[in-house]
């Protein structure tokens, strides 16, 4: 059953028209990745979708009493108000000590329960709201962004983290990013989005459309290749080069659009 | 007990307290210092007009301070430069309280008692009055702490919990409304916001929580009320600026104390 849906979905700021006519929907299990330039409607779009700003055209259904997961681009948490991790994973519904400590081990930082927020480092941060998200039980888990601050390792692990939970969970998961890399791996099916969606499908098809390759150029299908297979590797260890489909091995920096 | 004035004073302070250090905590938390500048300053609109049409004193500031706070927010929320706009607000409103007050005929109005409260005047039914206050507010952000914690640390992340931005924030402006209200007698127009501030404030470096240092700034705002009262008495001096100066002195001694978070 669908999780979420918009159609005919257009947000505007003023005259300015940030989303038009976007129509997709996301179903249990299901990783979707939304991938755009920088204003390219991305985060209108998660926003829309979260209900944080009214659509000015379409709509957006829900699955009733929908549990939804959200980790944030960026958190302004500033020192004027002390909060220490457990509390913030307690907002708003209060969680045990025990629950609390073994979430926190299983997106990899634990033992940070007593810590201040804003003592945190831009990788643990990340994590620690990665970790309040899950708490919810998410049936549909947003990552805009999420992984800003992580280095590569990082970055790996924690997408491994969103595939285990889909695993586990069943969880509908949509990620958001304009980096290219690794995201894209995991994903079942890429929505490339500017102002509208230019094409969508799975990541293979998507990476060859024109609308794609114009918005990204063709540098970006190399990199595409290398990290597609980087998941099945720990991540400290060197992706090798794979020969993929598409027959591109990349030796170069991945490519960072927008 | 309660005939006797400083008794009387002595629980209005406390009252005040026990809503101030908790919403304080909000005020400093979402930087509403202007906001409830705003708002405070309405109450003196408030006082002209209940003077003025002979309504009781609380109900005439909490319509006016109720309706700057509501105006406030709907400003906010169409994304106004706010910062300009509470200034316009602030001290219109406080300018146009004045002059209204003037205006009224035969009333021979003692405006320092709005403006820098009147602490030893408080009556039996005014104490009655400021107490329900209090306790209205304190109840109301007991109710919805929880979510406006919540929606403090991130209206998009609330939103995501199911939480209603809106809703919470139209809480915050009912108790800021009603705080103004009960504290127009203690401290004055002018002086409200500060104690709203400065507890919470010099609680901020011994509190490792949100409850700590909204706890700690009840406790402080007390101590305030109590220490300023002793002093008005003991110097001769205004009782609503002693309370604000007694909160000053307690602020800066906070500043003294290794910060725990």
């Amino acid at each position: 059953m669908t999780l979420i849906a918009a159609r005919g979905l257009g947000v505007r700021y003023g005259a300015m028209v940030a989303l038009r006519d976007v129509a997709f929907s996301i179903e249990p299990g299901e990783i979707v990745t939304l991938v755009g330039p920088n204003g390219s409607g991305k985060s209108s779009l998660v926003r829309a979708l979260l209900g944080v700003i009214r659509p000015s055209e379409g709509q957006v259904t829900r699955r009733a009493g929908l549990r939804i997961g959200y980790v944030p681009q960026r958190l302004a948490v500033d020192d004027r108000m002390p909060l220490s991790v457990a509390r913030f994973l307690s907002l708003p519904d209060r969680r045990g000590r025990a629950e609390i400590a073994a979430m926190l081990a299983h997106v990899g930082v634990p033992g940070l329960e007593g810590r201040q927020m804003t003592a945190l480092s831009g990788g643990q941060f990340q994590r620690v709201l990665l970790a309040r998200a899950l708490l919810a039980e998410p049936e549909l888990l947003i990552l805009d962004e999420a992984t800003q601050g992580l280095d590569q390792p990082g970055t790996a692990s924690f997408y491994q983290l969103v595939e285990d939970v889909r695993r586990e969970t069943g969880a509908g998961i949509l990620m958001v990013s304009h980096d290219l890399h690794v995201v894209m791996a995991a994903s079942d099916r890429v929505i490339c989005l500017n102002g509208h969606i230019c094409c969508q499908g799975q990541p293979h098809v998507v990476t060859a459309a024109p609308e794609y390759r114009a918005l990204f150029g063709l540098g970006t299908q190399g990199t595409m290749a290398l990290y597609q297979h980087a998941h099945d590797h720990d991540h400290d260890a060197c992706a090798h080069d794979h020969d993929h489909d598409d027959g591109h091995v990349a030796h170069k920096e991945p490519a960072h659009a927008g | 007990m309660l005939d006797d004035f400083l008794v009387r004073a002595a629980l209005a302070g406390l009252a005040v307290a026990i809503a101030a250090g908790p919403l304080g905590s909000f005020v400093v938390w979402r930087r509403m210092a202007y906001f409830g500048e705003a708002t405070a300053h309405a109450a003196i609109l408030g006082v002209a007009l209940a003077l003025g049409f002979q309504i009781s004193l609380f109900a005439g500031t909490l319509a006016t301070a109720l309706a700057m706070a509501l105006t406030v927010t709907a400003l906010a929320g169409r994304g106004l430069a706010i910062d300009t706009a509470l200034g316009v607000l602030a001290h219109g409103a406080l300018a146009i309280g004045l002059v209204a007050v003037s205006f009224l005929p035969s009333v021979r109005v003692d405006l320092s008692a709005y403006l820098f409260g009147d602490i030893l005047a408080v009556g039996r039914g005014q104490l009655a009055s400021i107490w329900a206050g209090a306790l209205c507010v304190l109840a109301l952000l007991l109710w919805r702490w929880s979510a406006l914690l919540t929606v403090t640390v991130s209206e998009d992340l609330a939103k995501a919990s199911g939480l209603d931005p809106e809703r919470e924030r139209l809480v915050l402006t009912v108790a800021l409304a009603l705080v103004v209200a009960v504290a127009l007698q203690v401290v004055g127009a002018l002086l409200i916001v500060a104690m709203l501030i400065i507890p919470a404030a010099a609680a901020r470096p011994l509190a490792r929580s949100p409850e700590e240092m909204a706890l700690l700034a009840t406790a402080l705002a007390a101590l305030s009320a109590l220490g300023g009262l002793w002093g008005s008495l003991t110097f001769d001096t205004p009782a609503g600026p002693s309370i604000v100066v007694a909160a000053t002195a307690l602020f800066a001694l906070s500043r003294l104390a290794p910060r725990r978070a």
